[in-house]
C-alpha cells in the first residue's frame, strides 16, 4: 500500500513538476464556470459538454508536454511552424471549405481545423525567435522585418474574412514590438496614421462590418437587425441583476433570443443567469490568471521567453476583454470568443498551448531572483 | 531538476551574442512597459466592471422590463359573437369555427413564389389570389391575412406536414359568421367585415381598442352594426412565454373571453319568407311593424345579397355583380329609398284638412274628372277620365279622387301641410335601429328655397308656386318618402295617433347568465287630433280594400282590414298623351304602393309595400300585402307568388 502511495506520489511529481499550481487552478476555475455555462447555453445538451471536455482533455495532454519540452525546443520550433502557419492560410485562400461565407477552415481527415488558430501561437513564437536572434542589435530594419512577418498572416486572415481573428494576431505581433521596445515615437505615429487611414480602412470593409460599427455607434438603428445581437446581449446582462436569474433560468438564453450563445455570446448567458456577482468572480478569475501570468513573464530568463510569455499573457487578456466588451455594448462585435469559455475544441487547445508556453517560461526561469 | 534547466539555460546564454549591453537596464525597461500594460489591464477591468454594474445594477429595472416584453407575449382571446335569431328563436346569423391559411406578408420575400408554391399542396383559386391581393392592399396594418378560407381536413394535415417549407404561413382556427338564410332579410340582419380604418376610428370612439384587440371582423350593416357591441363580447387575455421565433412555450395566465350577447329579432323569418315570395323576381321593398310597439315583423329590400358573401371578404367578381347591377340589390330600400308617396298620402292629407277645419266628412265636390287652377288653362287630370261625380270625404279616399285633392291642395298653403304631415314622421328619420336611414322629403317653403339655393338657380326656381301645391297634393311633385317612414305613419294611424319607434331588434340575451332583456317600446310622438277625425279616416280606410280601389286583392279575406294605394308616377305625360304601361319602358313605370294595417278594429300589424316600376298600386302591391296578412293573421301560406310585373291598370291614367 504505501508502496503503491509511494508510486503515485511519483506519478504525481513527474505530471505536476513544470506545471504552476496557479495558472493551473485558475484556468481549470474559467474552464469549469465555462462548462457549466456551456450546459445551460446548450439547453442541458450534456453532449456539447463532453466534447468540450474531450477538447479539454487533449488541450491538457498538449499544454503538459509544452511545458515538459525544454525550451531550445520552442526556440528552435519557431520558424518552422509560422512557415506551416502561413503555407496552410494560403492552403485556405485556394481550397479551403466555405462556412457561413468565410473560408477560413481546411478540412482534414479527421475535421475541419483553423489555420488561425495555429497562427495565434505561431506569430508571436517567430517575432520572439527573430529578436532573440537580433538581441544585441535591433532597430528600425528589425522592425520593419518583424512588421511585414505580421502583416502576411493577418492579410491571409482578413480576407477569409475573419477580421476579428485578423485583429487579435495582428494585436499579437504589435505586443511583441512592444515588449521588444519599439519606440514610443513609431507607436505614436503608427497610432497616428492609423487613424488617419480609418477612412481609407473603411471603403475596404465589407458591409456586414460597416454595419456592425455603425450598429455600435446606434443600436438604436436597426434593433431587429444588424443591432439584434448587441441589444439582446446587453437586456440578458442588464436583466441578470445582482444575483441573475439562476442557473438554467436565463429568459433570454432559453427563449433563443441570444445569438451565438456556445461561442461569441456565451457571457451574455454567464451575466444572466449569475449576475453581477458573478461577472466579478469571472472578472476576478482572469485577473488572477493574468497576474499570474505577469509574475511569470516578469521573471522570465530570455528575452525569447520575456517577449513569448508577455505576448500571450497580453493576449490573454486582451481576448476576455474584447469578447466582454463587445458583449457588453462597449465595443463594436466582432468574431472574438470568450478565452477558456466559449465551446470551440480549436480555441481551447490553442489557449493551453499557450498557458504550456507560460510553464516552461516559469520552470526555466531566473534563479537569481531572491 | 534544477541542475539541468541550469545547464540549459547557460547553453541558451551561450548562444547569446557576446555584445550584450547591459542586461540589467534593459530588464528594467522591460519591466517597465510589462507595468504600463498592467495597469492598462486594471484599468480596462475596471471599465468592464463598471459597464457591468451601469447594466446591471442601475439599469437592471429596464432591462428586465425589456427581457419580460421580450418573453411575455399578450394575447387576446376573440369571444365569440353572439348569436341573431328571429322572434321565434330561428337561427339567422351564427358562428363556426373553421381553419384558415394565414400568410404574414412581412415575414415573407416573394409572395407571389410562396404561394406559386403553396398551391401545390392546397387548392389556391385565382379567386383566392385576387380576394388575398385586395386585402392586402386595404389593411396594411393586419400581421396576417387568409388565402384560404374553410380548409378541409385533409388540406390541414398536408401542409403541418409542409409546414417548414413556408415560413411566415400559418393555419388559424377562427370564427366565421355564417348567415343560414342567405339572401332573406340580409337588409335588415346585415353583415359583418373585416375591420378597414374606418372601423377603427369608430372603436376608438367607444373606447374600446383594447377589448378588440385579436378581433377581425366588425359588423358593417343591419344588425350585425347597430348591435355590435351587443354581439361582440369582450376580449380574454392570455399571457404566453413566446421564444425569440414568437412561438409559445407555456400559458403564464389567461382571462377566459366573454361571449357576445345573443340577439333576438323582432322579426318573424317565416313571414319574411311569405313576403319575400310574395314579390317574386320583382324589385321593392317592404315594412311591417307592430303598431302597438314598433316590432320590426318583416322587413324586405328586394333583389337581397347573400351576406355570407361579404364574411371573408368579397371578392371582385361578385362585388362588381353586386355594385353595378342596375337593380341595385345592396341599396337599403326601406330606409334609403325615397319615393313619392303617390295616392297614399290623400288619407293623411284628409286628416290634416279636418284637423285645420278646411273639409269636414260629409262636404262634397263636384269632380268632372279634371282641376283647373283660376286663370290657366292647364288641366289637372283625374284618374277617371269622366270624373267620379259627387265626392266626399271617405268616397275621396276609397276610390282616390285627385280632384278632391287638388282642390284641397289649392286652399291650402303648403307650410301648413308641411307642419302637420311632420307630426306623421315623414321628412325625418323614423328613428330605427338600423344605421344608414334617411330622411325623404316633405317639401315646405322653406325647404325648396334651401334646395334651389345653388348659384346656378335664381329666385323664379325658388319660389313655391301654386302648382308646386297642387301636385304635392296628390302625393306627387317634390314629395320622397321612404317605405320605412310610410310604414311608421300608417302605424301611427292604427296605434290612434301614437308613433312608436321602430324596432328589428325585440330582446338582447346573455348568454352566460340567460338573461334576457327587452327593447322597451319608445313612444316617438302623439298627434294632436280629434279622435272622432281619426275615425273617419280609418272607416275610410276599411273601405279601400273592401269595395274601393285595392277590393280586388282582399276578395275572400276573413278579416277586416285598412289601406291605402298609391302609385307613384316617374314618367312625367305630355298634357293629354295617356299612360299606357307597355308603352313605357320597365324601368319609367310607375311605382306601386300599398299602405295598411289589419284587423281593422284592433291592429296587429301595421305595413307598407313597395313594389319599384310596379305599375298599379292596387294590383302590384296590394297583393304583397293580402299575403302578408294572410299569413301573419292566419296562418295562411298562398303557394304561389305574385304574378311577376303588372299589367295594364284598369283605368290607365296617372292616379289610381
Amino acid at each position: 500500500m504505501a508502496a503503491f502511495i509511494a508510486l503515485l506520489a511519483r506519478v504525481w511529481e513527474f505530471l505536476a513538476r513544470r506545471v504552476d499550481g496557479y495558472l493551473m487552478v485558475a484556468a481549470l476555475a474559467i474552464v469549469g464556470v465555462g462548462m457549466v455555462t456551456l450546459f445551460s447555453a446548450s439547453d442541458q445538451n450534456a453532449a456539447r459538454v463532453t466534447s468540450q471536455a474531450a477538447a479539454l482533455g487533449l488541450a491538457l495532454v498538449l499544454m503538459w508536454i509544452v511545458a515538459n519540452v525544454p525550451s531550445q525546443q520552442l526556440l528552435r520550433a519557431a520558424l518552422p511552424l509560422y512557415a506551416l502557419g502561413v503555407l496552410l492560410l494560403c492552403a485556405v485562400a485556394v481550397g479551403g471549405t466555405v462556412v457561413n461565407g468565410s473560408r477560413r477552415w481546411l478540412t482534414l481527415g479527421v475535421g475541419r481545423f483553423q489555420p488561425s488558430e495555429l497562427m495565434k501561437i505561431a506569430l508571436p513564437l517567430m517575432l520572439a525567435w527573430y529578436f532573440q536572434n537580433h538581441e544585441s542589435r535591433i532597430g528600425v530594419r528589425d522592425f520593419l522585418v518583424a512588421s511585414v512577418l505580421i502583416a502576411v498572416p493577418v492579410w491571409l486572415i482578413k480576407r477569409e474574412p475573419d477580421l476579428g481573428t485578423a485583429l487579435m494576431i495582428g494585436a499579437s505581433g504589435f505586443y511583441v514590438l512592444y515588449l521588444a521596445g519599439l519606440s514610443w515615437k513609431i507607436i505614436v505615429g503608427l497610432a497616428a496614421s492609423a487613424s488617419a487611414a480609418a477612412p481609407l480602412i473603411w471603403t475596404h470593409l465589407h458591409d456586414y462590418q460597416k454595419e456592425r460599427i455603425l450598429t455600435f455607434v446606434d443600436p438604436a438603428r436597426d434593433p431587429l437587425g444588424a443591432g439584434y445581437h448587441s441589444t439582446q446581449a446587453s437586456i440578458a446582462l442588464g436583466s441578470g441583476g445582482i444575483v441573475g436569474k439562476g442557473w438554467l433560468n436565463g429568459t433570454q438564453t432559453h427563449l433563443d433570443f441570444l445569438p451565438e450563445r456556445h461561442t461569441d455570446f456565451i457571457f451574455a448567458v454567464f451575466g444572466e443567469e449569475f449576475g453581477l456577482i458573478g461577472n466579478a468572480v469571472l472578472l476576478i478569475l482572469y485577473l488572477l490568471l493574468i497576474a499570474r501570468a505577469f509574475v511569470i513573464t516578469m521573471n522570465a530568463s530570455t528575452m525569447f521567453a520575456r517577449l513569448l510569455s508577455g505576448a500571450i499573457t497580453l493576449m490573454f487578456f486582451t481576448y476576455a476583454f474584447v469578447n466582454m466588451a463587445m458583449v457588453s455594448g462597449l465595443l463594436p462585435i466582432v468574431g472574438v470568443p470568450l478565452p477558456l469559455i466559449s465551446f470551440g475544441g480549436t480555441a481551447l487547445v490553442s489557449l493551453f498551448i499557450g498557458l504550456g508556453i507560460l510553464m516552461n517560461v516559469q520552470a526555466n526561469r531566473k534563479l537569481v531572483k531572491t | 531538476m534544477r541542475r539541468i534547466f541550469a545547464k540549459r539555460s547557460r547553453r541558451a546564454s551561450a548562444l547569446e551574442p557576446p555584445e550584450l549591453k547591459n542586461p540589467e537596464r534593459e530588464m528594467q525597461y522591460f519591466r517597465r512597459r510589462m507595468s504600463i500594460t498592467g495597469v492598462l489591464v486594471i484599468v480596462a477591468f475596471g471599465g468592464l466592471f463598471g459597464r457591468f454594474v451601469y447594466l446591471q445594477l442601475i439599469e437592471h429595472r429596464h432591462y428586465q422590463t425589456l427581457a419580460e416584453s421580450n418573453r411575455i407575449a399578450i394575447v387576446p382571446i376573440v369571444p365569440n359573437r353572439g348569436v341573431i335569431t328571429d322572434r321565434n328563436g330561428v337561427v339567422v346569423a351564427q358562428s363556426y369555427s373553421a381553419y384558415t391559411l394565414e400568410i404574414a406578408p412581412s415575414r415573407v420575400k416573394n409572395l407571389d413564389a410562396m404561394i406559386d408554391e403553396l398551391s401545390t399542396i392546397i387548392d389556391v383559386q385565382p379567386r383566392d389570389r385576387k380576394r388575398f391581393k385586395r386585402l392586402l392592399d386595404e389593411s396594411k396594418f393586419f400581421e396576417s391575412l387568409p388565402l384560404r378560407t374553410r380548409l378541409t381536413d385533409e388540406e390541414v394535415a398536408r401542409f403541418a406536414v409542409n409546414r417548414y417549407r413556408f415560413p411566415g404561413v400559418e393555419i388559424k382556427a377562427r370564427l366565421f359568421r355564417q348567415y343560414p338564410f342567405g339572401a332573406l332579410a340580409s337588409h335588415l340582419i346585415g353583415y359583418i367585415g373585416r375591420i378597414n380604418e374606418r372601423d377603427v376610428k369608430r372603436i376608438d370612439e367607444w373606447d374600446e381598442t383594447a377589448n378588440y384587440k385579436g378581433s377581425d371582423y366588425i359588423g358593417k350593416s343591419g344588425v350585425e352594426l347597430s348591435y355590435e357591441r351587443e354581439l361582440h363580447g369582450t376580449t380574454g387575455v392570455e399571457q404566453v412565454e413566446v421564444d425569440a421565433g414568437g412561438r409559445a412555450v407555456r400559458t403564464l395566465s389567461r382571462t377566459p373571453p366573454i361571449s357576445g350577447n345573443n340577439v333576438r329579432l323582432a322579426l318573424d323569418i317565416r313571414l319574411q319568407q311569405v313576403a319575400e315570395r310574395a314579390f317574386g323576381e320583382r324589385r321593392g321593398a317592404l315594412v311591417a311593424l307592430d303598431p302597438a310597439t314598433g316590432e320590426v315583423f318583416a322587413f324586405v329590400s328586394k333583389p337581397g345579397f347573400d351576406p355570407n358573401l361579404f364574411v371573408d371578404g368579397i371578392d371582385p367578381a361578385n362585388w362588381e355583380q353586386l355594385n353595378e347591377s342596375p337593380d341595385k340589390p345592396l341599396l337599403n330600400r326601406p330606409l334609403r329609398g325615397s319615393y313619392p308617396p303617390g295616392s297614399t298620402i290623400k288619407p293623411f292629407l284628409a286628416l290634416a284638412a279636418l284637423n285645420s277645419g278646411k273639409r269636414t266628412p260629409t262636404q262634397a265636390i263636384f269632380d268632372p274628372g279634371y282641376y283647373q287652377i283660376a286663370g290657366s288653362a292647364h288641366r289637372f287630370r283625374d284618374d277617371k277620365p269622366g270624373g267620379h261625380g259627387s265626392v266626399d270625404m271617405a268616397r275621396s279616399i276609397i276610390v282616390s279622387c285627385d280632384t278632391y285633392y287638388y282642390t284641397l291642395a289649392g286652399e291650402t298653403d303648403i307650410d301648413d301641410t308641411f307642419a302637420f304631415m311632420s307630426q306623421l314622421g315623414f321628412g325625418r328619420e323614423t328613428g330605427i335601429d338600423i344605421e344608414g336611414e334617411l330622411p325623404g322629403v316633405l317639401p315646405s317653403r322653406a325647404w325648396k328655397r334651401e334646395r334651389f339655393s345653388g348659384k346656378n338657380y335664381r329666385e323664379e326656381h325658388r319660389k313655391w308656386y301654386l302648382g308646386d301645391s297642387i301636385s304635392a297634393g296628390i302625393g306627387q311633385g317634390y314629395n320622397a318618402f321612404t317605405p320605412a317612414q310610410q310604414a311608421q305613419a300608417i302605424a301611427m294611424i292604427a296605434n290612434d295617433g301614437v308613433s312608436l319607434r321602430p324596432h328589428a331588434v325585440k330582446s338582447i340575451e346573455n348568454v352566460a347568465s340567460g338573461e334576457s332583456r327587452e327593447i322597451a317600446p319608445e313612444a316617438m310622438r302623439s298627434l294632436v287630433v280629434k279622435p272622432e277625425h281619426l275615425a273617419v279616416i280609418k272607416n275610410a280606410l276599411v273601405g279601400v280594400p273592401k269595395e274601393g280601389t285595392s277590393a280586388q286583392a282582399f276578395i275572400g279575406a276573413k278579416y277586416v282590414s285598412a289601406g291605402k294605394t298609391g302609385t307613384a308616377q316617374l314618367f312625367s305625360l305630355k298634357q293629354d298623351v295617356k299612360y299606357v304601361a307597355g308603352h313605357v319602358e320597365e324601368r319609367l313605370r310607375d311605382h306601386a304602393w300599398y299602405i295598411a294595417y289589419a284587423p281593422a278594429d284592433r291592429p296587429r300589424i301595421a305595413l307598407a309595400v313597395l313594389v319599384e316600376n310596379g305599375g298599379f298600386g292596387a294590383q302590384a302591391a296590394a297583393p304583397v300585402a293580402r299575403a302578408v296578412f294572410d299569413y301573419f293573421l292566419l296562418g295562411l301560406q298562398s303557394g304561389t307568388p305574385a304574378a311577376p310585373g303588372a299589367g295594364p291598370p284598369e283605368s290607365d291614367d296617372e292616379s289610381d
